[in-house]
C-alpha cells in the first residue's frame, strides 16, 4: 500500500515496528475472517482426517489405522448410499440445467416488464427455505387422496401412490420436486449471459439464413457454456450434499431407498456416534466432489473458444 | 405465442404450491379419508394459525431467528467488506496466498468440517443451545468475502490514493470513501446473508436441543413430527416461516436479480 520501509534499503535486518506501521491495516483488516477461517475450516480439515484413522471417543481417541475406511467399503448400504447419490444428481442435475436454459431462452426476447415478471415468480420458491418446500410437497406426496398428487390421479380413475412409502418411488418423487421448485437463480444468470451476446453474430447469421435451432447450436450454447459450466459445477456440489428434503420427507427409507451419502453420514455420527467412520465417508464425498468438478472444468472448457 | 403459454404453465406450476400452502394455512384442515383440497377457499380461519402459535414456541422461534439472521447479516456486512478491501484495494505480503487458500478450501464440503466443528463447540467449549453456537460458524462466511472483493475491485483507485496523500487513515479511508460508495453491493450481500441464515436448517438444528432454543426453521421441522397429520397448522408455521423472506423480496425484487449475478463467474 505505500513505499517500501527507506531502513530496507540499507540494512536487510527485518524491522518489525516498520512492518506493521506499513502492513499493520492491512492485517487487521482481514484478521476475524482468517482466525475464524483457520478456526473453522483449516483445523477441522485436518482433525477430521485424523479422526478418520481413530475410534473417537470423547475422553481419549484409540488409533485404528484403516479400520473405518474398510467398515465403509465392506458395508452395503454405503454403496447404497453412493448409488442412490449418482442416481440422484445424474436424475436431476442436467435436466434441471436443461430446463434452466429453456426458460431462459423462452424469457429473453420478451420486453422487460414480462422479462421481470417470469423472473421473479420463477425464482419465488427459491425465497422460501428449503423446510417449508420439504413441508409442502410432503403433504402434496400424502398417500391419501388428500395429496395433491393422488387427488389428480384420481381424476383419472387411478389407485393411489404412495410416494414416499415405497422403495420404487421414493427416491424419484425427491427428484421430481427438484424439477419443479425453483430455476430462478439459473435463469437470471443465464438471462445476464443471454444480453452479453453480440446481436451482429445473430445478424450475420440472418443474412446467411441460418435456422433458428443453427442459430441456437452455433452461437448461443457455445457462448453460454460458462454460465452452463458454473451452474453444472454449483448443481452437482449441491446435489451430492442433498440432505434436508431427505430428513423430513424419507428419513433414508424406506429400506434406504433414498439414503444418500451425506444422510449416511449425519445418521453414523449424530445417531449412532460413530464420528470416525463418518469422517471416513466424509472424506469419500469430499473426494468425489473436487475430482467431478476437476473433470467438469477440463471437458467443458476443451473446446471454449473466445 | 407457444413460448408465451410454456411459460405462464410453468410459472403455475411453480407457484402452485406456494399457493396450495398459502390457501391451506387458512383453512382449518385435519387428513380425513373426506377431505377435498379447495382452490378457492369458502371460509377463512386462523385457526391453524392460533393453534401453530400457542402449541408450540413458535414466537421464541421466530424472535431467535430474528437475532440470529440480523446479528449475522450485521457481522458478515462488517467483516467481509473490510477483508473484501483489503483483498481488492491493498498490497501486503501474503495477499495472494492468503485470498487463494480461502478461495481453494471453498471447495471442500460442509460435511468434512462438520464433525470437528460439532465436537469443538459443543463438547470442548460446551456451547450447546447457546446463540453462539447457531453463530461462530457463520460469523464470516469466504463466498462474502469473495463478493465484495470481486464488487470494491471495480472501484477507481485515485480515490482512496488522494486520500491517503490527504493524511486520512486507513480506516478512515474505508469508513468514509470506500463504504459509502459500495451501498449497492453492501444491500446485496446485507440481503442475501439475511435470506440465507433465516433459511438456514442444519446448523441450528445441530446444536439446539431445548425448544427454546430453535430457530424457526428448526422448530417448525420438529413440529412435523410431533402431529405429522396437522397439515393445517404446519401450513400455517410454513406460512410463517416464509412470509417475511416473501415480504424482504417483493420490496427489494431488483436487488435480489441483481444480485445472483455479481457473485457468478462472469462469461
Amino acid at each position: 500500500m505505500s513505499a517500501k520501509p527507506a531502513a530496507a534499503a540499507t540494512t536487510n535486518k527485518f524491522n518489525f515496528s516498520q512492518f506493521i506501521k506499513d502492513y499493520g491495516w492491512c492485517y487487521a483488516f482481514i484478521a476475524v475472517p482468517i482466525i475464524l477461517f483457520l478456526m473453522f475450516t483449516l483445523f477441522p480439515v485436518g482433525y477430521a482426517f485424523i479422526m478418520s484413522f481413530q475410534n473417537y471417543h470423547v475422553l481419549g481417541s484409540t488409533w485404528v489405522g484403516l479400520e473405518n475406511y474398510q467398515t465403509m467399503v465392506n458395508d452395503d448400504i454405503f454403496w447404497k448410499a453412493m448409488w442412490n447419490t449418482f442416481i440422484f444428481t445424474v436424475g436431476t442435475v442436467p435436466v434441471n440445467v436443461a430446463i434452466t436454459l429453456f426458460l431462459a431462452v423462452l424469457i429473453f426476447p420478451r420486453a422487460k416488464k414480462a422479462q421481470t415478471f417470469f423472473k421473479a415468480s420463477l425464482y419465488l420458491p427459491t425465497v422460501a427455505s428449503g423446510v417449508t418446500i420439504a413441508l409442502v410437497w410432503f403433504w402434496i406426496y400424502d398417500p391419501t387422496t388428500a395429496g395433491l398428487f393422488n387427488m389428480f390421479l384420481g381424476l383419472f380413475g387411478i389407485d393411489n401412490i404412495m410416494w414416499l412409502g415405497q422403495s420404487s418411488t421414493a427416491l424419484f418423487s425427491i427428484m421430481l420436486m427438484s424439477y419443479l421448485t425453483g430455476h430462478g437463480a439459473g435463469i437470471i444468470l443465464y438471462l445476464a449471459a443471454l444480453g452479453g451476446i453480440p446481436k451482429s453474430l445473430y445478424e450475420a447469421a440472418d443474412i446467411d439464413h441460418a435456422s433458428e435451432w443453427s442459430k441456437f447450436r452455433n452461437i448461443t450454447w457455445p457462448l453460454l457454456k460458462p454460465t452452463t459450466l458454473y451452474l453444472l459445477v454449483t448443481g452437482i456440489i449441491m446435489s451430492f450434499q442433498v440432505f434436508m428434503s431427505i430428513y423430513l420427507m424419507t428419513q433414508g427409507g424406506p429400506n434406504f431407498a433414498t439414503t444418500t451419502i451425506a444422510y449416511l453420514i449425519y445418521t453414523h455420527a449424530f445417531e449412532y456416534y460413530k464420528f470416525g467412520l463418518a469422517a471416513a465417508e466424509s472424506f469419500v464425498l469430499g473426494a468425489v466432489i473436487i475430482v467431478a468438478s476437476i473433470i467438469q472444468f477440463k471437458v467443458m472448457s476443451s473446446d471454449v473458444e473466445f | 405465442m407457444i413460448s408465451y403459454s410454456i411459460l405462464i404453465l410453468w410459472v403455475i406450476i411453480t407457484i402452485i404450491p406456494l399457493y396450495w400452502m398459502l390457501i391451506s394455512s387458512f383453512r382449518d384442515t385435519t387428513v380425513s379419508v373426506s377431505f377435498k383440497p379447495e382452490w378457492f377457499p369458502s371460509e377463512v380461519t386462523l385457526a391453524t394459525y392460533v393453534r401453530f402459535l400457542t402449541e408450540t414456541d413458535a414466537l421464541r422461534w421466530l424472535f431467535n431467528s430474528i437475532f440470529v439472521s440480523s446479528v449475522l447479516t450485521l457481522s458478515n456486512v462488517v467483516f467481509s467488506s473490510l477483508a473484501g478491501y483489503a483483498f481488492a484495494k491493498l498490497r501486503f505480503p501474503g495477499r495472494n496466498t492468503i485470498f487463494w487458500l480461502l478461495l481453494g478450501t471453498m471447495m471442500i464440503p460442509a460435511q468434512v468440517t462438520l464433525i470437528p466443528v460439532y465436537i469443538m463447540i459443543v463438547n470442548v467449549f460446551g456451547l450447546v443451545d447457546t446463540y453462539l453456537a447457531i453463530m461462530l460458524p457463520m460469523f464470516t462466511v469466504v463466498g462474502n468475502i469473495f463478493l465484495m472483493k470481486q464488487y470494491m475491485s471495480t472501484l477507481p483507485t485515485t480515490l482512496i490514493q488522494a486520500a491517503r496523500i490527504d493524511g486520512c487513515s486507513e480506516i478512515g479511508i474505508f469508513r468514509k470513501i470506500i463504504l459509502p460508495i459500495s451501498k449497492p453491493g453492501v444491500a446485496v450481500l446485507a440481503i442475501f446473508t439475511f435470506v440465507s441464515t433465516w433459511n438456514e436448517f442444519f446448523w441450528p438444528f445441530l446444536v439446539t436441543q431445548s425448544s427454546s432454543m430453535r430457530t424457526i426453521q428448526v422448530g417448525l421441522a420438529s413440529f412435523k413430527f410431533q402431529d405429522a397429520t396437522d397439515y393445517g397448522a404446519m401450513m400455517a408455521g410454513s406460512m410463517l416461516a416464509a412470509l417475511p423472506m416473501f415480504i424482504l423480496f417483493f420490496a427489494l425484487q431488483r436487488y435480489f436479480l441483481q444480485g445472483i449475478t455479481i457473485g457468478a463467474v462472469k462469461g
